[in-house]
């Protein structure tokens, strides 16, 4: 059989090998009673089953599938849900029909939603929809699945998905589904990989089939070659998994005693949901930007208030750098960023946006100096070019502090660091007077290397490590020892396990990085000796 | 009908708005109270019987939507009070202590 190479979307990472089979559609036959008062009692007996088993599942599920679960307990129980059901049943319907419309209904509804976490929702209400026909017809049970394999089906509800051995391995691959769906979800939750979106035959005959969750991409009946190259990944990311798993709660020490301070980058505060504090060292950098996007208005100082203040609690007394906004650049946002900038790398962004519209600015402060009191929150400028920036951004908090005053509202006010993202702010940085300092080095490569981030054609010639780069950050090491000031790292190169004994050894030794980037980087702070 | 309501407004900062946890949680807390419990994203309505999961979800309110609560009959204003809060506390989805799903 020749090997066949298909694409879909990621939905959840890890590597699988194995044979595959097609998860069987479930086929039910009902014959109605005519009667409806029967057909009543019938529905009525199947729903309360379903909402029996359901809350079985709950009571031996982790909390994760018992959240998935419980919420279609919370929907089942609703009698705007039945109510129509029973209607149809009154007016003559059989029970299985009338079910099944009343649940078309809610499903419509879903599936058309602009939201895509809405719209995966569609999924909940059609397992419930099955699980009640199942027990109309008095089926139960599906097909059995050798545990470990690879299951391809159109798409699968919450609960089949719970109801399968996942503990032997296995990836789930699916031609329709979705990242955002609760299926979803719980593969991620439980380390299984998974791809969806992946137009796969299921009538093919049944042979070997590798899956790649973190890039989407399936390989059936693999050719030796491609086999030998699977293993080498599948080898390497165990090992390499393994490595760092053991890494990640403890501190990021070097071979030769140097602690490292290791922190997290965050975009969004969805991001927290099940990490845990422990693993950092703190918060090297939020981007608010989160805030300002998919939304008709400016977001006001309560919203943004609330937000800080959560990053703030999550992290336990740790330190919370938050990044005022950074928008323009890459990231627009409507209303506020200046549209048809011939270059918007090189225009009104980050700080320089902030300083010309004090009004979004001062809600911003605000909320950030609100926040403070909440923990160790400190203030970030992005883009910072020359030092009558930050002595601007300075008179801006005042403002802001004094506003507060007059309102009578409490706040602490907080330290206030510049990011290094602009060559001359680093070349110069002996003239800026921060209370700390971050190093984009993200941007700065960029900028350094005259090569955009957007532009594919010239992307080697950024070098987030090379020589320009590390004269730079050692530049800023040396001002902020002499000033008694902190230094960190908050780009992709500081989370590169590849890179980080070069940035280590240009003096830097506090790093930022993704979470899912911790683990690794520890391991290779702990292999590393600084010392000749 | 001549019931008076006690009113408030909260935004919601769940980073995905009212999803199927938060709308649980929402209709569980409405369920405590014997009163009418409604909500909706004008403060002219319609308005959205908050104790069913069903109507809940179907407004599929997204992050930084408005909610506007009425509530009336007994223990009315504790009512509202405890709705507004559960919108304002994020749904108590991100604090520290509480394990959370991916979401």
């Amino acid at each position: 059989m020749a090997e066949t190479r298909i694409i879909g979307l990621a939905a959840s990472s890890g590597l699988a090998r194995g044979p595959w089979v097609a998860l069987a559609r479930q086929t039910r036959s009902r014959t109605a009673s005519g009667d409806c008062a029967q057909e009543a009692e019938a529905l009525q007996a199947a729903i309360a089953r379903a909402a029996e088993e359901l809350a079985a599942l709950i009571a031996d599920g982790d909390e994760m599938g018992g959240e998935v679960i419980g919420f279609q307990l919370a929907i089942l129980e609703d009698a705007e849900l039945t109510d129509p059901a029973f209607a149809a049943i009154h007016a003559g319907a059989p029970a299985d029909q009338a079910w099944r419309d009343a649940l078309a209904t809610e499903i419509a509804n879903y599936a058309t939603a602009d939201d895509p976490y809405f719209q995966a929702r569609a999924s909940d209400f059609e397992d419930l929809r099955d699980r009640v026909l199942d027990r109309l017809s008095g089926e139960t049970g599906g097909q059995a699945l050798a545990p470990g394999a690879i299951i391809v089906a159109e798409d699968v509800t919450p609960s089949r998905f719970l109801s399968i051995d996942w503990s032997q391995g296995g990836a789930l691959v699916l031609a329709a589904g979705s990242p955002s769906s609760h299926v979803a979800m719980l593969a991620r939750a439980r380390g299984v990989p998974m791809v969806v979106g992946a137009p796969l035959d299921q009538g093919a005959p049944k042979g070997i089939m590798l899956v790649d969750g973190s890039s989407g991409e399936i390989l059936l009946n693999p050719s030796p070659p491609a086999e030998r190259a699977f293993e080498r990944r599948f080898e390497a990311q165990n090992e390499e998994a393994a490595r760092a798993a053991g890494f990640l709660m403890k501190p990021a020490v070097t071979a030769d005693g140097a602690a490292i301070s290791v922190q997290v980058n965050l975009g969004d505060p969805a991001e927290l949901d099940g990490l845990d504090p422990a693993i950092c060292d703190g918060v090297g950098l939020v981007r608010t930007e989160f805030l300002f996007h998919d939304r008709p208005t400016q977001p006001d100082e309560e919203t943004q208030y609330q937000a800080y203040r959560r990053i703030v609690a999550w992290a336990q007394g740790r330190p919370v750098t938050i990044r005022t906004l950074d928008a323009g650049g890459d990231k627009p946002v409507s209303g506020l960023t200046v549209d048809g900038e011939s270059n918007p790398f090189l225009g009104v962004r980050g700080l320089r946006l902030s300083l010309r519209r004090p009004d979004v600015f001062q809600i911003q402060l605000r909320a950030l100096l609100r926040a403070a009191i909440h923990g160790e929150l400190r203030i970030m400028l992005p883009m910072v070019t020359l030092p009558r920036e930050l002595t601007m951004a300075r008179a801006a908090l005042a403002t802001a502090a004094a506003s507060l005053d007059a309102d009578g509202l409490p706040y602490r006010r907080p330290l206030l660091g510049i990011m290094v993202e602009v060559p001359a702010a680093a070349l110069s940085i002996d003239a800026f007077d921060a209370d700390f300092y971050s190093i984009g080095s993200n941007d700065l490569a960029q900028y350094v290397a005259a090569a955009g981030r957007d532009i594919g054609a010239v992307a080697d010639l950024q070098e987030p490590a090379g020589n320009a780069m590390l004269r730079l950050i050692a530049g800023v090491v040396a001002h902020g020892g002499a000033t008694g000031a902190e230094v960190c790292l908050c780009g992709d190169a500081g989370g590169d396990p590849r890179l980080i004994e070069p940035l280590l050894r240009a003096g830097l030794r506090s790093l930022s990085m993704a979470p899912s980037r911790v683990g690794a980087a520890k391991a290779a702070v702990a292999a590393l000796k600084l010392r000749a | 009908m001549s019931e008076s309501y006690q009113r408030a407004s909260a935004v919601l900062i769940n980073a995905v708005g009212l999803h199927a946890r938060p709308s649980v949680k929402l209709t569980q807390l409405a369920k405590r109270f014997a009163g009418a419990t409604e909500f909706a994203l004008d403060p002219a309505g319609p308005w959205i019987d908050a104790k069913s999961p069903v109507k809940v979800m179907r407004v599929k309110a997204p992050q930084g939507t408005e909610l506007h609560f009425r509530t009336a009959g007994d223990n009315a204003a504790e009512a509202l009070e405890a709705l507004i809060d559960l919108v304002r506390r994020g749904f108590d989805e991100v604090e520290p202590g509480t394990s959370s799903a991916a979401d």
